[in-house]
């Protein structure tokens, strides 16, 4: 059974998975990063409080969240063919996954944005920084370390998701472990491709691990 | 016209609900060239009262201004050119830990727009003038306390500020690194002739550096002047204590409360040796005179302001008419002297 159709599919599921993943979490950035931005300076100690806008990205993020992924993969259906075309395939799953992963990330940037010590931004205001440059060239800066460990866990996560795609006809590894091993009982083929994502989330953990800690100058 | 000039400041802060006056009607004037102390025990309100002078916390009434501007009429942007003028140190010296020194010091220099090769060059002279030059590659996290708060001094020169803020500087340093912290700041008002504001609870600091100094009690005002003055005759009971704790670094001179039970006398005096008087044996003569021996509780040299006074806590005979003759005694010999009514230690 290991002929070059197989070996094809699978390796096609790899670069369908990886372009899923990183796609989305580079679009999810896009969204969640200013998002989290957004949620720690409009905290009530943040640099710039406003209960009101607070509450509004706090609210959306939690609901987002608080949906099963499964369930907002069929719910966003009509969405990602409005934005795609079709709602099937991997370009079309990186809608759902980038709605899902973009307040997921938004939380990781707002809790390593506040670990950041808050002399270290009072300082930068008395020498009279605006609060722009306090984020751009204070707060990013110094927390740099942790918003990279925040991305590779992001990551993984989206991975994981994006197999979970796989049951409705989502593409990569996730959808080829749906239709072989579950489908046609070909249990081989699915824990193929279930070492192949373990591969895959390892990479990715030791890679992001290894730049956060490169760039690390607190030790 | 004086170099910052507080009037009636007040700052209330709001707590579930519930009014805290952090400060209360203070009034300061502090000229240029001060090193101006301010002192108070912890919680007193004297850090709100520094964020105060560059708006870092906003006054709820009062006025603050720097050169005569009032920083109240200023909008935000022109706060923020202000406060380049204004420049502060930190006791935790907040550093920002992922760039290197040079980088550091190059911040305030940066956010002003200049370019990055004229900021690495002006922040390799402050480094100098610091005297860490050596270590311009190195991030934070691999300096002591002491080479850390050089680096947030030099940042804070960097801006060419006419008065530095320095909000309990050397409190986290140990004695060495703190003489050698205040010896440079000393260096830096009689050289670049920039004013100081010292936030402290150590009166070691103040006797040091300071020329002025304001004991704040419970968010408000007790006593201002002359350091040499009111370490003479502090008149608030806050600044009696605050001299009364001023225990010296190796504290040797000092008797432990265990003795002290032992020579309690319901009279003690502190004297203050002005520089004729220290010649004389004064207390030695005075005893001789009376035929009465006094219990000396401490005794000690201090520094202040580069002069050294003498100080002595005495302990008088019972006999009350004797007390008022050793003190009239003493004053007549032109000696400074003050009832004390605490523990002493």
């Amino acid at each position: 059974m290991w002929d070059s159709t197989i070996i094809n599919m699978l390796l096609e599921g790899i670069r369908d998975t990886l372009y899923m993943t990183i796609t989305s979490t580079i679009l999810g950035y896009v969204f969640g990063l200013p998002m989290g931005i957004i949620l720690t300076v409009t905290d009530q100690n943040g640099i710039m409080p406003n209960a009101f806008i607070y509450k509004i990205f706090d609210v959306i993020s939690n609901i987002v969240r608080s949906v099963p992924f499964l369930i907002l993969l069929i719910l966003l259906i009509p969405f990602t063919r409005l934005v795609v075309g079709r709602s099937y395939g991997s370009t079309a799953t990186i809608v759902p996954l980038v709605v899902a992963a973009a307040p997921y990330i938004a939380r990781m940037v707002e809790s390593s944005l506040k670990e950041v010590d808050g002399g270290v931004i009072e300082a930068a205001r008395s020498m009279g920084a605006s609060n722009f440059y306090i984020v751009f060239h204070v707060m990013l800066v110094e927390a740099r370390t942790s918003l990279i460990v925040g991305a590779t866990i992001t990551m993984g996560t989206i991975l994981g998701y994006s197999a979970m795609a796989g049951t409705v006809g989502g593409g990569g590894l996730g959808d080829i472990a749906v239709r072989y091993g579950y489908h046609r009982w070909q249990t081989d083929i699915m824990i193929v491709t279930v070492v192949l994502l373990i591969i895959l989330f390892q990479i990715f953990q030791t890679v992001g691990m290894k730049i956060a800690g490169s760039l690390d100058r607190r030790k | 016209m004086s170099e910052i000039e507080v009037r009636h400041l007040t700052k209330t802060f709001e707590q579930r609900g519930m009014k805290v006056d952090a400060l209360k009607d203070i009034n300061l004037s502090i000229e240029a060239g001060d090193v101006y102390g301010i002192i108070g025990m912890s919680g007193a309100g004297k850090s709100t009262l520094v964020r105060c002078l560059n708006y870092l916390e906003k006054p709820t009434q009062g006025e603050v201004l720097i050169g005569g501007k009032n920083l109240g009429n200023l909008t935000e942007k022109e706060l923020r050119k202000q406060r380049s003028d204004i420049a502060m140190i930190f006791q935790h010296f907040n550093l920002l830990m992922q760039k290197n020194v040079i980088d550091n010091v190059c911040f305030p220099l940066r956010l002003q727009g200049i370019r990055k090769r004229e900021a690495r060059e002006k922040a390799r002279e402050l480094l100098k003038t610091v005297d860490l030059s050596e270590k311009e590659k190195s991030y934070p996290a691999q300096l002591s306390g002491g080479q850390k708060q050089r680096v947030a001094i030099a940042r804070a020169l960097a801006s060419n500020p006419r008065i530095l803020l320095c909000d309990e500087a050397t409190s986290a340093l140990d004695p060495q690194t703190t003489a050698s912290i205040l010896a440079l700041l000393k260096e830096i008002n009689q050289n670049l002739g920039i004013t100081i504001v010292i936030i402290t609870h150590q009166m070691s600091v103040i006797r040091e550096i300071c020329n002025k100094v304001a004991i704040i009690e419970r968010g408000g005002l007790v006593e201002n002047g002359f350091v040499e003055d009111i370490f003479a005759h502090p008149k608030s009971q806050a600044a009696k204590e605050l001299i009364l704790r001023d225990v010296p670094e190796n504290g040797t001179t000092d008797l432990s409360s265990h003795q002290e039970k032992y020579i309690q006398s319901d009279r003690k005096i502190r004297i203050v040796f002005s520089e004729n008087s220290a010649f004389e044996p004064v207390i030695a003569n005075m005893v001789l005179q009376f035929g009465m021996p006094v219990n000396i509780l401490k005794a000690d040299t201090k520094n202040v302001g580069g002069v050294a006074k003498g100080e002595m806590i005495l302990g008088l005979p019972q006999d009350r008419h004797l007390q008022v003759d050793m003190e009239n005694y003493l004053r007549k010999h032109g000696l400074e002297i003050e009832e004390v009514t605490e523990d002493v230690g």
